[in-house]
């Protein structure tokens, strides 16, 4: 059916009218199939990656306030918090803030790579072997104050996931002490 | 004479066969395909890690941006079914009529952002004409007047109506640079309502980030 012309020049010279119309009735289809196929990758390629990623995002519950609340207490050797400034600026300590553990004093940092994932990834190692157990990992407060935007809030997620946090909590009052770092850091 | 035709006969391969099977993938991938509706409020998500996809039915999709200057909330809903359901609660919550022909154009609408009192306004424009700047303000969700709670609680009773066994999932899609504070208050009216697991939609990040 469909042949590449070929132009065989196999004999007969002087049948050329035969010649002829055979050659009209085969198409080459050649193009056309290349055209199908790349519409084909197109097509496959938009369908399952337009799709847009999603994070899930678990709150704990909100409370009413008619019970009194129960403070748990936490070991401040398993807490860090990372306090969000503006024009993504970025601040953590590790511990109390009046007492910071050994190497955990409130610290400048940047997002990504090779700013607050190396602190992270450290602490997440360092911390059960300080405790002593498997089961009490690092827990991360995750403070973004009002000039942090939400992709602050989405790239320290994310980079909880990446890390592996065990525990992690956005929280919303940020302390007048921590207010005040986080002045000196918006400057 | 007879050696050399053969030869040339093998450079010639028979096309029609593989046209075929690429024009039928091809119908099949164009046909399920859904075309991307323009967004009534463009927003530019940040990008994460996650390889989750969002869920493609059962969603409720609240879009947080800015526009002209103002902080804008627009309210989506993927099925058409609870669509119609939670235009039904809402009309009657707000006491205001809608016609059939103009609930039957609602249960097309992938996103809005306009108060009720001006949904009608919206539904008599054609598509093309609502996605222009400055036609939809944004659903109001302020303490004084929350509409978007009340579309929230719509949409999730209507799910029940419907015979939903499954919960709504509900989906933040919020611009990179709004300001934390605006997203809480999107995730406040959601956890006001006891909704404490939600979405965050985000874009695909490279993987050596």
């Amino acid at each position: 059916m469909a042949e590449l012309n070929t132009g065989d020049g196999g004999g007969k010279k002087g049948s050329k009218k035969v010649r002829s119309k055979k050659s009209n009735s085969k198409v080459d289809l050649t193009a056309m199939v290349d055209l199908a196929f790349l519409l084909i990758t197109f097509f496959m390629l938009t369908t399952s990656l337009s799709k847009p990623q999603s994070m899930d995002l678990g709150l704990p519950d909100k409370e009413d306030k008619k019970e009194p609340e129960k403070d748990i207490k936490v070991d401040q050797r398993r807490t860090m918090t990372i306090l969000m400034g503006k024009d993504n600026k970025i601040k953590w300590f590790h511990g109390l803030l009046e007492a910071p553990e050994p190497g955990g004093a409130p610290t400048d940092a940047v997002y990504g790579k090779n700013g607050l994932r190396k602190e992270i990834l450290k602490r997440v190692v360092s911390i059960p072997q300080v405790t002593g157990d498997k089961d009490k990992g690092m827990i991360v407060i995750i403070k973004p104050s009002k000039k942090s935007t939400y992709r602050n809030l989405v790239d320290v997620l994310d980079e909880m996931a990446i890390c592996d946090v065990p525990t992690y909590a956005i929280v919303n009052d940020i302390t007048p002490e921590e207010q005040k770092l986080i002045d000196e850091m918006n400057k | 004479m007879a050696k050399v035709k053969m030869s040339k006969k093998a450079t010639s391969i028979d096309m029609t066969a593989m046209c075929d099977v690429a024009f039928l993938l091809l119908t099949f991938f164009i046909l399920t395909a859904t075309a991307k509706a323009p967004e009534a409020l463009p927003v530019d998500t940040p990008s994460s890690t996650t390889q989750t996809k969002l869920p493609e039915t059962g969603l409720v999709m609240l879009t947080v941006g800015k526009s002209d200057g103002k902080e804008q909330v627009f309210y989506g809903m993927k099925d058409r079914a609870i669509r119609s359901g939670a235009l039904d609660y809402m009309a009657q919550k707000y006491k205001i009529e809608f016609t059939d022909k103009e609930k039957a154009e609602f249960a097309l609408v992938d996103e809005f952002g306009v108060p009720i009192e001006g949904l009608k306004q919206l539904l008599s424009m054609k598509s093309s004409e609502r996605v222009k700047k400055g036609v939809q303000s944004g659903v109001p969700c302020d303490s004084i007047n929350n509409q978007l709670q009340d579309w929230i609680q719509a949409a999730r009773k209507a799910n029940i109506e419907n015979g939903g066994t499954k919960e709504l999932d509900f989906a933040i899609k919020g611009d990179a640079k709004e300001f934390y504070p605006q997203i809480k208050k999107v995730m406040d009216i959601l956890q006001d309502q006891k909704i404490n697991s939600f979405n965050l939609v985000t874009g695909l990040r490279g993987k050596d980030y």
